[in-house]
């Protein structure tokens, strides 16, 4: 029986995470910068989920469903914040912006 | 032999989608880079059930393509936003130092797992203990029974995140008492409102 070994998906999940970063670091957009954050999560729950299949651990997807809860709280606070900032300053560039008042 | 090239063929759609979010090939509408995002999300739920977590691979689909990006291209949309460009970076070759930088980091990462996890195997799934891994009734009993206090947090967790995202999102903080009367439609009282927003926010009547 042939597998994948475990190292190519933390691989993979590394791989993932640094795009998200990179997204992070160099988009302006608060939008885009959201959804590279989501990319960050998803590279953690990758991971996550690869350990509970090699060490045969159902925790490990009880931990990923937390993940993808909190990952949509996130979205909605951020999504929420990003329409606040819309109606204050005409933009959501996040290198502009400062303040979160007038 | 299959298995490996189905990871490899997954790995490339999750890794050039993502790839795709943060350096859209057409241009840098936003509303691109979340249809990519979509996109990495249906090939990591496909790589999520190759990895025998079923359950996980369908939330995957429901509740990130399904409801986080809905939300994302919603407000895209609303915001109705040009194209953004990535600006001039404040150092000299900032973005080729970054870019180095960066592979330097998944190589290092790279490495660390590699080492780490030569002789890891999978367990074997036909015996009988791991009958069902992965399947709602498997993860629903965790959950239900020795994840039940972190449950009921996500629950709390969830329930403040939707307050807060439909106060922050509210047009006019009127309800905050003595905020000092709108001028005009788009946040004209902000000032006094975002202060006290805060303040009122435990004993605020509505």
């Amino acid at each position: 029986m042939t597998f994948v070994p475990l190292g190519h998906y933390l691989a993979l999940g590394a791989v993932l995470f640094v795009v998200g970063l990179a997204g992070v670091l160099t988009r302006r957009s608060a939008l885009v910068t959201l959804m590279s954050i989501e990319i960050m999560l998803n590279a953690v729950n990758l991971t996550v989920v690869a350990f509970a299949r090699y060490k045969g651990l159902t925790e490990g997807h009880a931990l990923a469903f937390f993940n993808i809860a909190v990952a949509a709280a996130e979205a909605a606070v951020g999504l929420a914040l990003t329409l606040a900032v819309f109606r204050l300053h005409k933009a959501v560039d996040i290198d502009d912006l400062r303040i979160l008042r007038r | 032999m299959g298995e490996l090239v189905l990871f490899y063929v997954l790995a490339a759609g999750i890794v050039l989608s993502a790839v795709a979010v943060v350096l859209p090939p057409f241009g840098r509408n936003p509303l691109h880079s979340a249809m990519s995002l979509i996109s990495s999300f249906f090939f990591l739920a496909a790589m999520y059930v190759t990895l025998s977590a079923h359950l996980v691979g369908a939330l995957q689909i429901i509740v990130y393509a399904g409801a986080v990006m809905v939300l994302f291209t919603f407000v895209i949309m609303l915001l109705n936003l040009g194209p953004d460009d990535f600006g001039e970076p404040r150092i000299k070759g900032a973005k080729l130092m970054g870019l180095m930088l960066l592979f330097f980091i998944a190589g290092k990462i790279w490495t660390v797992f590699e080492t780490a996890s030569k002789e890891a195997k999978p367990v074997d799934l036909r015996l009988p203990e791991y009958k069902d891994f992965g399947g709602v009734e498997d993860v629903g009993k965790e959950i239900f029974t020795s994840q039940v206090l972190p449950f009921e947090l996500v629950g709390v967790l969830l329930l403040v995140a939707v307050v807060g995202a439909v106060v922050l999102a509210k047009k006019r903080l009127d309800y905050v008492a003595d905020a000092p009367p709108a001028a005009d439609a788009r946040l004209g009282h902000d000032h006094g409102a975002a202060s006290t927003a805060s303040a009122s926010h435990g004993g605020g009547h509505p």
